[in-house]
């Protein structure tokens, strides 16, 4: 791939069956990690008559879905106020059944354009908005499994376990920083 | 955003915990791009690029940014928009 170019209103790259494989794994991972949260969402009699859907009141144990979907207030205190807690409960019950939308939707977004063999990407700069979001989501996850630092290096020492996984890391930061470029052209 | 709203206040002014503004903050974190960022806060609230870069730089230097005030259905509405975009935020209400 050599980087993504803006003609008129869309964004074209062309990405090699390798490269193309990688990102439909890594984007259908957290969409699967997305589903599996809106499954245990309480079961509500009233969600099905009203058409308002009530999710989890509590954040995710795992550390990963935790980024993806944070808490409305700053919690990490050593003793943080009832209240806030409280509120980012009735917060996050109100809100995340949206955001799992939402970043669900643009997870298809990528899997239904970008083609599983590899080849020609053509994005209409909503779809473009739709990847930047996606891209981002794998990267928060995998910089959060990965524990990514600011300073990160490019390379990890061989022994590093993390090592081979920090390429595809940096690849997508690649990828993610010339698709805004293209977009914000 | 170096002069945050709630400090414009003077001591003494008469004014409640209730008509203070809500506060939606951007935390720094090691994996959101600079230039991401900036384009989040341009397309989430209509902010210019200057605006925007200048809060995207708050963010980095000083670890947090104020990035928009008001109700409180106006910055929950906010919270959820970055959230949708991968960005850390949360909200807040000072008394």
């Amino acid at each position: 791939m050599n980087g993504w170019q803006r003609c008129g209103e869309e964004v074209l790259a062309s990405l090699d069956r390798q490269e193309a494989a990688i990102l439909r794994g890594l984007v259908g991972q957290v969409l699967d990690m997305l589903e599996a949260r809106a499954a245990e969402a309480p079961e509500d009699e009233l969600a099905e008559l009203t058409g308002i859907q009530v999710g989890s009141s509590q954040a995710p144990d795992d550390p990963i879905l935790g980024r993806l979907l944070p808490d409305f207030h700053r919690l990490d205190d050593d003793a943080p106020a009832k209240a806030d807690q409280d509120s980012a409960a009735a917060l996050r019950s109100l809100h995340e059944p949206g955001l799992l939308r939402s970043k669900s939707l643009v997870a298809e977004t990528v899997l239904s354009t970008c083609p599983p063999e590899g080849g020609d990407v053509v994005l209409s700069l909503a779809q473009a908005e739709a990847w930047l979001s996606a891209i981002n989501d794998v990267r928060l996850a995998l910089g959060t499994a990965l524990d990514v630092t600011e300073d990160m290096p490019d390379e990890l020492p061989e022994d590093d376990p993390r090592s081979s996984h920090l390429g595809v890391y940096h690849w997508l930061t690649w990828v993610q920083e010339s698709l805004v470029s293209a977009v914000l052209t | 955003m170096s002069t945050p709203v709630e400090q414009e206040r003077t001591l003494g002014d008469p004014v409640s915990s209730q008509d203070k503004p809500w506060l939606t903050i951007v935390w720094n974190d090691p994996v959101n791009l600079m230039s991401y960022v900036t384009y989040v806060f341009q397309k989430v609230f209509g902010y210019s690029r200057d605006q925007a870069t200048k809060l995207m730089l708050d963010v980095h230097h000083k670890g947090r940014a104020i990035v928009s005030s008001g109700s409180k259905e106006k910055v929950e509405a906010d919270v959820a928009k970055l959230h949708a975009a991968g960005l850390w935020a949360t909200m807040q209400h000072d008394s």
